[in-house]
């Protein structure tokens, strides 16, 4: 599936592991309930790992060494667990990798995503970027501290989103 | 920081400086979009509906109903005039007050939904987050910067939680809507132990602000009086606390079920022993020097905010009460709707948007424009909405009280019922809403006009009647000294009657006292309580007062005793 990073479509490197198959080499995203067997995979290439939206993250912090990829999802655009996920990833696990936004998220959610660590975002085939692109650049301000180092806008709480 | 402002600050909220201007234009742009991609089909209508949600952008029984955001309920004139054009352009020509000090529209079109917002936009308002399931608009006290009783002013940090709530990036799809309130005053008049959040502002043993924080109040279905979480919260970290308590709900709600994703249904669902240990592992986790609120951040905001120079003449209340023994309406009038000013010389002035046989909270754009117009000749410019669906004058000389009076009664607006048993509270019920089961407005309409009489008003006393047509409580109905709930019955229309519920310091939940009745028995329902009460009601006792004394009993007798 096509994904966006910084607004505009990208290359993916990455591969969902296949159901009932081995993992296999290269850059593989794997289930929650293959993360030992991923981890225990001899193969050079890297590994993600897909958190599901119940899942505590807490959960990855002993395999967070071995991982360069956890994508978190929503599956509806309104069930807003993962914004939560992204954040303790990043603020309390101290997770420096990408974190993918799979499932159905709306590009009127794209600062929200970033702001929360989210760095690309899964979007279904024949997906048009141009509404992506537009809000990526939408906002000048933010009202409110995030987790990204954002410079300060000046004034009492804003920030400059990047 | 730009500022073009060139007029001093006005009084009483926060003054947009040109980067609040930029980010407001952005998010109208971000809205015309939403909608040009809405009616070309790019968006569907299950897409589109959380984002015009999320602009304040209902669809009900009849058309699109906008709701405009009234941060902590204060407007200035220029603001309060831009919500009279709105009415007459393109409403139908007034407006409705609601209970969290906002004002909706009732008529309006998807169409000339950017450009109202754009015309908003132009006065520093907006519709952000007044729905949708986000923080919504953070409510205040009526009487803030003005009540004699009040040991913090808090609209700074109401403001302050309205800049951070803003498109906040982690909290803006929730399991479910957020609301907070923050009050500055020992006695509540924002409901606090009633919001998802209630904030309560009060110096600390240093001087410095410290905040008592409920949490998981509530009415709708499951109706909860919130609890004590944080005693004495300090200022730098209001925030960050907020923060931690939005996390675990984010995390942890419920969103398989609407009518249990609730704050309020977590916390009973884990015990608030268990919720504060999460809410605690979480505040103790963060990384508090990124979310703490600094002495900088408050006096910056702080700045941003007009104060009222207030000085009166000696003599203004020697004049006040030779004015009010020379007219015993005035002086009535001056009895019920207004409060102690905390400076010599001034008074809080409440207006009631309750005329007898009224719809509560209506008002059209002409008394929309002579609000605007009394603000601005005796009251620094500056009026609030409160979440009694009234009008409040902050700072008003004594001495130009009369005056005041004089032009409310021009614009038919000096009803003397304030707190009253004409002061109703209702939902806007069947006659707007799709989730309605029953109409609220004819049935306030009518207990409204059976105690029309200012003489019997006055000597029923103080009385909160709240109505709502439809078991999710927009009317408070719980919260009620009478509380009446619409229900369907095989399709006919029945109320419903609780009595004994509160929303202020004593807050608490009234009771069913029996089967639900047809409207016009329910309004005869209501004499019989009343008259009960004056009956049995012992000296300085309020109508809740003797039902806390005597119990159900004697009212439900009253009510359904067969002559």
């Amino acid at each position: 599936m096509p994904l966006l990073e910084s607004g505009v479509l990208a290359a993916d490197p990455w591969r969902p592991a296949a159901e009932d198959e081995p993992i296999g080499a290269g850059d593989v995203i794997v289930p929650l309930a293959r993360l030992d067997e991923g981890l225990a995979r001899s193969d050079p290439g890297r590994l993600g790992v897909l958190l599901p939206p119940e899942a505590e993250p807490s959960a990855l912090r002993a395999a967070l060494p071995g991982l360069s990829l956890i994508a978190v999802t929503f599956p509806i655009f309104r069930d807003g667990r993962a914004f939560t996920q992204a954040r303790t990833l990043r603020e309390h696990l101290g997770f420096t990798g990408e974190i993918r936004a799979t499932g159905k998220p709306l590009p009127d959610q794209y600062e929200f995503l970033r702001r929360c660590g989210v760095t690309t975002v899964e979007v279904p085939e024949g997906t048009d970027p141009a509404p992506w692109a537009r809000e990526h650049a939408r906002f000048d301000v933010a009202y409110q501290p995030s987790i990204l180092n954002e410079t300060r806008e000046g004034f009492a709480l804003r920030r400059i989103p990047g | 920081m730009s500022d073009t402002a060139t007029r001093p600050l006005p009084v009483g909220h926060y003054t947009y400086d040109q980067v609040d201007h930029d980010f407001l234009r952005a998010r109208v742009e971000q809205f015309r979009d939403q909608v040009a991609r809405r009616i070309s089909g790019e968006l569907s209508e299950d897409e589109f509906k959380p984002l015009r949600l999320m602009n304040g952008l209902y669809h009900q029984l009849h058309a699109y109903m906008l709701r405009v955001a009234v941060p902590y309920g204060t407007m200035d004139a220029r603001q309060v005039r831009m919500l009279a054009h709105i009415a007459r352009t393109y409403d139908r020509d007034y407006g409705h007050f609601t209970t969290r000090q906002n004002i909706q529209f009732n008529w309006i079109r998807l169409e000339d939904t950017p450009e109202i917002l754009e015309q908003l936009a132009s006065v520093e308002m907006h519709a952000i987050q007044t729905s949708g399931n986000c923080i919504r608009n953070v409510t205040s006290d009526e009487f803030a910067g003005a009540a004699a009783d009040e040991l913090v002013d808090p609209r700074v940090h109401a403001e302050i939680l309205r800049q951070w709530s803003t498109l906040h990036p982690e909290f803006t799809f929730l399991p479910r809507k957020f609301k907070i309130a923050i009050s500055g005053s020992p006695h509540d008049r924002v409901a606090a132990r009633f919001h998802d959040i209630g904030v309560v502002a009060k110096p600390g043993p240093d001087g410095a602000v410290r905040f008592e924080v409920f949490v998981g109040g509530g009415m709708g279905r499951t109706p909860i009086v919130g609890v004590r979480i944080h005693d004495h919260l300090p200022e730098e970290d209001l925030l960050a606390y907020l923060e931690a308590i939005l996390r675990v709900y984010n995390a942890y709600g419920r969103r398989d079920n609407i009518y249990k994703a609730r704050i309020k249904i977590l916390v009973q669902a884990l015990g608030l022993d268990a919720f504060r240990e999460k809410v605690e592992a979480e505040f103790a986790a963060m990384d508090r020097a990124r979310y703490r609120l600094t002495p900088e951040t408050v006096a910056a905001i702080r700045a941003r905010f007009g104060t009222p120079d207030l000085i009166a003449p000696a003599d203004a209340p020697a004049k006040l009460a030779a004015d009010r023994a020379a007219n015993p309406h005035f002086d009535r009038w001056a009895r019920t709707n207004t409060h102690p000013h905390r400076a010599p010389g001034f008074i809080c002035v409440a207006v009631s948007v309750k005329p007898a046989g009224g719809i509560p909270g209506d008002a059209t754009s002409h008394q929309i424009d002579a609000l605007a117009d009394i603000a601005e000749r005796f009251s620094f410019d500056e009026l609030r909405v409160t979440h009694m669906q009234n009008i409040v004058f902050g700072h008003v000389r004594q001495d130009e009280l009369l005056a005041l009076w004089h032009a409310l009664g021009e614009a038919g607006l000096a009803t003397p019922n304030l707190g009253l048993i004409g002061d109703i509270i209702a939902c806007p019920g069947l006659d707007y809403c799709a989730l309605a089961n029953a109409r609220s407005i004819p049935i306030a309409q009518k207990i409204s006009a059976r105690f029309a009489d200012p003489t019997l008003q006055e000597q029923i006393g103080r009385i909160h009647v709240n109505i709502s047509g439809c078991i999710n409580a927009c009317g408070h109905h719980h919260a009620g000294h009478i509380g009446i709930l619409g229900v369907d019955k095989k399709g006919e229309e029945f109320f419903q009657i609780t009595l004994g519920g509160s929303a202020e310091d004593d807050a608490a939940i009234g009771q069913i006292i029996g089967p639900a009745l047809p409207e016009d028995a329910t309004v005869d329902a209501v004499a019989r309580l009343i008259e009960t009460y004056l009956t049995l009601r012992q000296e300085g006792e309020r109508f809740l007062d003797t039902y806390r004394r005597l119990g159900q009993a004697p009212f439900k007798d009253s009510v359904y005793a067969t002559a």
